[in-house]
């Protein structure tokens, strides 16, 4: 026998991710400069390191409660208020090993066979095959770059949502950069409240956000009943190897989660949990100084697009631009780029329908290499 | 033109071209020149230095952070000592502070032989001056935020979802 053979269908039929393909490619490459990573270029924030070494001297390497330390939850449901979220951290709360694995508890909780999980394209790459492996029935739901990206009622209603179990939302939104301010969630909330759809938001880049505050669709009438919010350390803090994130939402929602959690993973990592409380506790400026120094790149990265006469919509939020790719073809651009001048980016048809014929561009990189970044960048479009 | 953005900035990395300035701050290049001037003919912005590593330099650079305990009488005041010993070009930085002693002094020479000189030589006969105490820089292991060691790679995957 060969256990090849006996891979499940939900697994066999999820296709190898494009963006591995791309990063095989790129590691052919000597000397490339990339911007097609996902992940900040700075380091957690040393109060937060800090006090990961201090737990493990302290020899704090047991599991912690299923649903993550009791300060930690106290610690988030404090900062969520901010964003007008207020959730109870005695049962609303649950910490989880990456906002990855919330999403994919999230799943598991609220997908049965068959179900319906709308997905807004293009899209971060996990949700497709996140539906999949729970038996889910993936809608893709394109937005368009003359919305900037953004998902409106109109969009929802040409793909069939209507009809769908689940919605998942990204604002700020890996790959595009794009927001979506109160106004624009409200058109989304009174299509999900009328076609009774359970939302699943993805907020990890809520603190990434450049030209306003961050705005979440949980906050709208009637929608924390019905939706479970993401997020996490990886981004605002550069914490992605640490590896941790949280979920939020009604009790039964955290409880369904919940279980699957404490049979899955148990708890998550117990020293990273110590380096998020400190983080919650004492980080908030060396937060806002990267968010400043994003910002800069960002508003670099766009204003060099401009001058080469590359479209690129004011993404305002994450660490990432979606310019066109100047012939339309955005594989073929990205790996003549890679080819030609050795600068990684990726292209926009890894995330799905509506992101062909664009690139991610990922400025979570220094000023320097961005700046010999964008210099190849014009020297491959006008060689 | 937001001029603490524009500090900001500066802080960061002083030797951006105002156009490479003008478009990280989402500004026009000229605005960014006249800002920047106004910067430095208000005295807000006093120079542009490079922060250097001597450990990775040829040439002997030797430093030295010295304590000055100075006693002032009625007709002179701190200022006036200060000017005094500002003046001397071996003097890289001048501070009055809180605590035990008053002022504190960085001086750069080529030897400890040079500073100590210049110390008892220059500092130390200053009528005002009571006591000096001199602490020869060892090593040193961050200057104005920015870190000496040998840094860290990236060691990021080059692309990552």
């Amino acid at each position: 026998m060969t256990l090849g053979d006996h891979i499940s269908d939900r697994v066999e039929t999820v296709p190898p991710s494009g963006i591995r393909r791309f990063f095989e490619l790129a590691e052919e490459v000597d000397d490339v400069i990339s911007l097609g990573v996902g992940e900040p270029d700075f380091s957690a924030p040393w109060a937060a390191r800090t006090a990961a070494i201090d737990s493990l001297e302290r020899g704090k390497t047991s599991y912690t409660s299923n649903r993550g330390m009791r300060e930690l939850r106290e610690a988030i449901s404090e900062r969520v208020t901010r964003y007008g979220q207020e959730y109870d951290p005695e049962n609303e709360i649950i910490v989880t090993t990456g906002a990855s694995e919330a999403v994919d508890l999230a799943f598991r909780a609220f997908v049965d066979d068959g179900d319906v999980v709308a997905i807004p394209q293009p899209s971060y790459i996990s949700y497709t095959p996140g539906a999949i492996f729970a038996g889910g029935d993936p809608l893709p739901v394109p937005t368009y770059a003359e919305d900037e990206f953004k998902l409106t009622r109109e969009g929802l209603e040409a793909a069939g949502a209507d009809e769908a179990d689940v919605l998942v939302l990204c604002y700020p939104n890996n790959p595009t950069g794009a927001v979506m301010t109160d106004e624009e969630l409200a058109d989304v909330a009174a299509f999900v409240r009328e076609h009774d759809l359970v939302v699943l938001s993805d907020e990890i880049y809520a603190d990434l956000r450049y030209e306003d505050d961050h705005a979440s669709i949980a906050t709208h009438p009637g929608m924390r009943d019905r939706t479970v919010v993401f997020n996490g350390f990886s981004k605002a803090y550069a914490m992605t190897g640490l590896r941790l994130g949280y979920a939020m939402g009604p009790p039964e929602a955290i409880d369904a989660m919940n279980k699957v959690h404490q049979y899955a993973m148990l708890s998550a990592p117990t020293t990273a949990q110590y380096a998020a409380l400190e983080a919650l506790r004492s980080c908030d400026d060396a937060v806002d100084e990267m968010r400043r120094e994003y910002d800069r790149r960002r508003r670099f990265v766009l204003a060099r697009f401009e001058e080469m006469g590359i479209d690129c919509f004011e993404a305002k939020g994450a660490f990432y631009v979606f310019p066109e790719a100047p012939d339309g073809d955005d594989e073929a651009f990205a790996e003549g780029l890679l080819e030609e001048q050795n600068v990684a980016l990726v292209p926009g048809s890894v995330f799905g329908e509506g992101g062909e014929g664009h690139l991610r561009v990922s400025y979570a990189t220094s000023m320097r290499e961005l700046r010999e970044a964008m210099d190849r960048i014009e020297a491959y479009v006008n060689g | 033109m937001d001029k603490q953005s524009l500090l900001d900035l500066l802080r960061h990395d002083a030797r951006e071209s105002v156009d490479d300035i003008a478009r990280q701050l989402g500004a026009d290049a000229d605005a960014v020149a006249a800002a920047l001037e106004e910067l430095e003919d208000d005295g807000v912005v006093r120079g542009y230095q490079a922060v250097v590593d001597w450990n990775r330099v040829d040439d002997e650079h030797v430093r030295a952070q010295v304590e000055v305990d100075v006693e002032l009488d009625r007709e002179t005041g701190y200022e006036q000592i200060a000017r005094r010993i500002a003046r001397f070009p071996e003097v890289a930085t001048l501070r009055l502070v809180s605590g035990d002693y008053d002022f504190f002094i960085e001086v750069e020479g080529d030897s400890m032989h040079d500073i100590s000189n210049f110390i008892s030589e220059r500092i130390a006969p200053i009528p005002e001056v009571t006591k000096t105490v001199t602490h020869f820089v060892m090593d040193s292991y961050k200057e104005e935020g920015i870190e000496l060691g040998d840094g860290d790679d990236d060691d990021r995957l080059s692309v990552s979802p």
